[in-house]
């Protein structure tokens, strides 16, 4: 991957297709200009004009709720016009192939597209072939990557932890399938966590997980010691292709987060989840609903982390990537 | 050189006019960072204005955007949730082209519709690019080309003359 793609001559955001590449005073500016957006929730009219007369189309190849939602609200409060379509309803479905469906929007005067596929470098593909004054922002791409997925929960960490350095951060569950793993693995090593450790059955890690710079853990109990952040992830069983796990309700004893289990971590620790979460296999739901999780301020932050990312990424569109 | 105590005393004065004669009722002062929030914060203390002083960053408003981008430094606007009926005293440090004014007014249009809003700078500069004008001003002044004035604060809170050529 050549990975200056994501940036224009003068090193600002002109794709967001994945967090590696890009440095910590980027990742740090977007959370700063998404904390402005958050103050935007007091205003009666909640939008501003900086992307008015700007049109993005929301790709959506493979199904998802809360991304593609707030993507669209995203855009709304931007004064984008914005266009959702997914795949059950494109003419893709008709043999159209990837590249021709994305001539066809540019020749609409198409600004942005948020992708999201099943199929890894997808977004990559599409920002390398597009034309040069339209941006892609990855909206998930495969098991490869999901950045802002990772930035709104560096976000949420920030809002409640605000020094990286301190933080030690537990990812649990199904890293083997997930992007939204690799990039929050990327991100908080960027942002200079203190210890990425990554809690997992075997079966459920990538081979190469070491080389991510992260300590592993086979076991919740343990590896739940002096943890700040707790991320859970969900179980993809659409994506178990075989027998990875004895069962589901075994999978929840030994790796789901339970009250007790989240005493071992420090008193004030968060827990988190990307969602959508299977509630008694990988958390149970008191500790989904419970005082230490900010799951659902993950979903509202979305909106704001996805403006930042947005808004970013417009600027200077003329300048020549 | 300009003297900025004489300017906030003439801004005071002309405001207090201003306050009378267009019958402004408890109204809400409102500075725009940076410089107009160091202004408002001696202003809003000489008036005794009841309401906190209420911050507004334009940044996510500018016309600009495609030429300069998004702000990095841009802060959170705090502004009281309804401004709806409102008398609101809006401060800068400086009115050179007019398009930050045109900015600020979007932006407090969408956290309500305020009855009045009287506008106040300490420093009026020509130049001016859109049909705005202040309500109240500390003075007018005429610039040469490549000269600009600069305030630096809050404290001690300063003014200064640049030419363009001193400042690259």
């Amino acid at each position: 991957m050549t990975e200056n793609i994501q940036l224009n001559s003068e090193g600002k955001l002109k794709h967001f297709l994945s967090i590696e590449g890009l440095n910590k005073t980027l990742l740090t500016e977007i959370l700063d200009i998404a904390d402005s957006f958050i103050g935007m929730n007091d205003q009666q009219i909640k939008k501003v004009p900086l992307l008015r007369g700007k049109t993005i189309v929301n790709l959506f190849f493979e199904n998802s709720t809360r991304t593609r939602t707030t993507f669209e609200l995203a855009a709304k409060r931007l004064s984008a016009d914005v266009l959702s379509m997914s795949i059950a309803t494109s003419s893709t479905s008709k043999g159209e192939s990837l590249l021709d469906t994305i001539r066809n929007l540019e020749a609409m005067f198409v600004d942005m597209f948020v992708v999201r596929h099943a199929i890894s470098g997808a977004a990559h593909f599409i920002a390398q072939h597009t034309s040069p004054h339209i941006s892609v922002i990855n909206a998930g791409d495969g098991q490869h990557a999901h950045p802002t997925q990772a930035m709104l929960d560096m976000f949420t960490i920030r809002q409640v932890k605000p020094d990286f350095s301190n933080l030690r951060v537990a990812i649990i569950g199904d890293i083997l399938h997930s992007r939204v793993a690799r990039s929050q693995i990327q991100a908080l090593n960027i942002l200079g966590a203190a210890e990425v450790r990554v809690i997992a059955p075997k079966t459920l890690l990538p081979s190469h997980v070491e080389s991510l710079e992260v300590n592993v853990s086979h076991d919740l109990t343990s590896g739940l010691k002096d943890i700040d952040v707790i991320i859970m992830l969900r179980l993809q069983k659409e994506r178990m292709t075989s027998a990875l796990l004895p069962s589901e309700s075994e999978y929840f004893k030994c790796f789901g987060l339970t009250e007790a289990k989240l005493k071992i971590a420090k008193p004030d620790a968060i827990v988190m989840h990307p969602g959508p979460i299977n509630r008694g296999v990988e958390i149970d739901s008191k500790v989904a609903d419970g005082p230490q999780s900010v799951i659902l301020k993950q979903v509202s932050n979305g909106i704001a982390i996805r403006m930042a990312i947005m808004a970013m990424a417009m600027q200077k569109q003329g300048a020549v990537g | 050189m300009l003297d900025i105590n004489d300017l906030l005393n003439t801004l005071e004065a002309e405001l207090k006019r201003v306050i009378v004669e267009r019958g402004l009722v408890d109204p809400l002062m409102i500075g725009i960072r940076t410089g107009g929030v160091w202004v408002a914060e001696q202003l809003h203390q000489r008036l005794g204005i009841r309401d906190e002083l209420a911050l507004l960053d334009i940044s996510f408003y500018r016309d600009d955007f495609s030429q300069i981008g998004v702000n990095p430094n841009v802060k959170p606007s705090q502004l009281p949730q309804d401004i709806k009926g409102r008398d609101i005293i809006l401060i800068d440090d400086v009115f050179y082209t007019g398009r930050t004014i045109r900015a600020a007014l979007n932006e407090i249009f969408d956290y309500g519709r305020p009855s009045q809003v009287v506008l106040a700078v300490l420093i009026e500069r020509d130049g001016k690019e859109i049909p705005l004008c202040p309500d109240c001003v500390g003075t007018s002044i005429k610039l040469n080309a490549g000269q600009r004035i600069k305030l630096t604060g809050p404290s001690p809170l300063s003014i200064h003359l640049q030419t363009l050529d001193a400042v690259a």
